[in-house]
């Protein structure tokens, strides 16, 4: 069953849709940067941009950082949404229970089904992020060392396994992203209502952590730790907040995958 | 093949499905009676576990539902409330995926479960219809394409709520062949439907639902008993109406009601007496009458108190 939701996800024209308009926006940063030059300056703006003038490989790690904001979230939310309110509202979600595939079963299909997608997603923005970083910015050799966030000089084994950990970590992010968005689409038949409101969760989160009178809340937001990545860039790593982004999402992962399946499989299936 | 006991269902204060005892035998063409809103798709759900009841017992091909859903949805075919299919794939490649998803061990190999699909395409009259989207397809060829799933593992049992929905005069033909042809080769029906004349035509047993309640379950012959009356046109309608006064229900032009206890014992009195009858039919109840007196207005008429 989880073959076949992997396949009917990755089959639909929206799902390779979704991750090109994914790629749109660090690709036209890319452009942007390499014919003007005009990068920030070091400590404002999305990060890394100042630095990928001088060295295109690290625009994987930009890349991530442009959409992890609000573009890799959009994306995650309308595919997870789409899970079981979108068979529902199709009408062939009646069918694929009475074939039977059982409900817990179809659940975990659904969230593998999200899980790849989040998966492939992120890599293959990391992905054509450091072809297009190459090809268009500072085309260092890959040999040469690159200055760290914190302004010593990493090796280029250090820079790979801190890109690939960081990639890691962002999937996980998303992770969350998708667990909400399943949980609301087993409440609604609609799957634009499940999407939307996953997104006003992270909206909610986001305006939250701007506020200082909600500072007691901040650790335990969903978005609080997402570009603590970042970190993973500094000398040495500052691992305080990236464990702390691990644990937390993971909280969100159970809880809201928990209160999925109590829902789903007790649920009156009436469309 | 399908048996409840007190099946009710309450969603908040309203009681969709009221105490139904369904009984539905193997070999039956089970016609399921009942106006819009009546309950009977959701007593369709109960039966395959899409809906949890609020109490009672249902036991389908011999056991428990929804306990027992694994072993028993295998073995039966459906269609409920219409069918589904993803539209940006082709008929074909939906069954496929049908057919794929669900329990492995009741599959056969590759090349056999794609033979079944072109097999049952055909029979549901889609063998033509190539790798157009269902996205294009008709109401009608959507029905046929879902008829084509539920009978894509040959069930013994096979449930189909409002089959020959959006399919026109041709097709409901076609569809009411074909399920004849299931029903002879083995198959039992439970048909649910509004149409009062496609079960009259179809079916063997009918069970009617109203307002959640189930008033009647009884062989369709027994429904369709004679009312003691005969029918008959005669162009001596009135001289014949004059010497029966005594035995006349109503007259109306050259047809008269009268009421007789053997059709035949009063055709040859009437020939006897020297009457010309071009028609003499024996009055037998409509299904359509019998429902009507025992059910109350349509459910989805909502007066004001």
């Amino acid at each position: 069953m989880i073959g076949i939701e992997v396949y009917k996800l990755f089959r639909r024209p929206r799902t390779w849709l979704t991750i090109a308009l994914l790629d749109a926006l660090p690709t036209v940063v890319a452009i942007l940067l390499a014919a003007t030059h005009l990068g920030p300056r070091p400590g404002t703006g999305p990060a890394f941009l100042s630095a990928v003038l001088s060295n295109g490989s690290l625009f994987a790690v930009a890349a991530l950082a442009i959409v992890l904001p609000l573009f890799l979230p959009i994306a995650v939310a309308v595919i997870a949404g789409d899970a079981i309110a979108g068979e529902a509202q199709g009408g062939t979600l009646r069918y694929l229970l009475i074939r039977p595939v059982g409900r817990t079963r179809l659940l975990v299909a659904k969230l593998v089904a999200s899980f790849a997608f989040v998966a492939v997603a992120v890599l293959v923005v990391a992905g054509t992020g450091f072809v297009v970083g190459r090809l268009l910015l500072g085309q260092q050799p890959l040999s040469a060392a690159v200055t760290s966030v914190s302004g010593s000089s990493l090796t280029p084994a250090q820079i790979s396994w801190r890109v690939a950990i960081s990639i890691g970590y962002v999937v996980l992010s998303m992770l969350s992203v998708a667990a909400i968005a399943l949980f609301l689409s087993t409440l609604t038949d609609s799957p634009l209502t499940a999407s939307l409101g996953a997104l006003a969760v992270l909206v909610g989160s986001s305006v939250l952590l701007t506020l200082d009178a909600a500072h007691a809340l901040q650790p335990y937001l969903p978005t609080r730790y997402w570009l603590s990545f970042i970190d993973l860039f500094r000398d040495p790593i500052l691992w305080r907040n990236v464990e702390r982004g691990v644990a937390l999402q993971l909280v969100y992962v159970a809880v809201f995958l928990a209160a999925a399946w109590a829902n789903f499989a007790s649920k009156d299936v009436t469309t | 093949m399908i048996t409840t006991a007190g099946l009710t269902k309450r969603f908040g204060s309203l009681r969709a499905v009221d105490q139904v005892d369904l009984d539905v035998r193997a070999g039956d063409i089970y016609g399921f009676l009942g106006a819009n809103g009546s309950g009977k798709t959701t007593t369709v759900r109960m039966l395959l576990g899409l809906v949890l009841a609020t109490s009672g017992s249902i036991e389908v091909l011999g056991q428990p539902m929804p306990k027992a859903a694994g072993s028993v949805l295998p073995r039966l075919g459906a269609l409920v409330e219409g069918p589904g299919a993803y539209g940006h794939l082709s008929g074909r490649a939906n069954l496929l995926l049908h057919d794929a998803s669900g329990n492995r061990s009741a599959r056969g190999d590759r090349a056999g479960r794609a033979r079944r699909v072109d097999e049952v395409l055909d029979e549901v009259g889609l063998g033509g219809v190539g790798r157009r989207p269902v996205r294009a397809y008709s109401l009608g060829m959507r029905q046929r394409l879902g008829l084509a799933a539920a009978l894509l593992r040959e069930p013994e049992l096979l449930i189909l709520d409002e089959p020959t929905n959006g399919l026109d005069p041709q097709g409901i033909g076609e569809i009411r062949r074909l399920l004849l042809k299931l029903h002879a080769a083995g198959t039992t029906i439970f048909l649910s439907s509004h149409l009062l004349a496609e079960v009259e035509q179809l079916c063997t047993r009918v069970g009617v639902l109203d307002r959640g309640r189930l008033i009647v379950q009884a062989e369709l012959a027994e429904l369709q008993e004679p009312t003691g009356r005969v029918v008959l046109r005669s162009p001596d309608a009135a001289a014949i109406a004059s010497e029966f006064a005594g035995r006349l229900i109503s007259r109306s032009g050259d047809e008269l009601v009268l009421t007789a206890a053997d059709a035949a014992e009063l055709n040859t009195d009437l020939v006897r007496r020297g009457f010309r009858i071009s028609e003499l039919m024996l009055q037998r109840q409509s299904l359509e009458q019998t429902v009507l007196d025992m059910t109350g207005p349509s459910a989805d008429r909502v007066d004001r108190p």
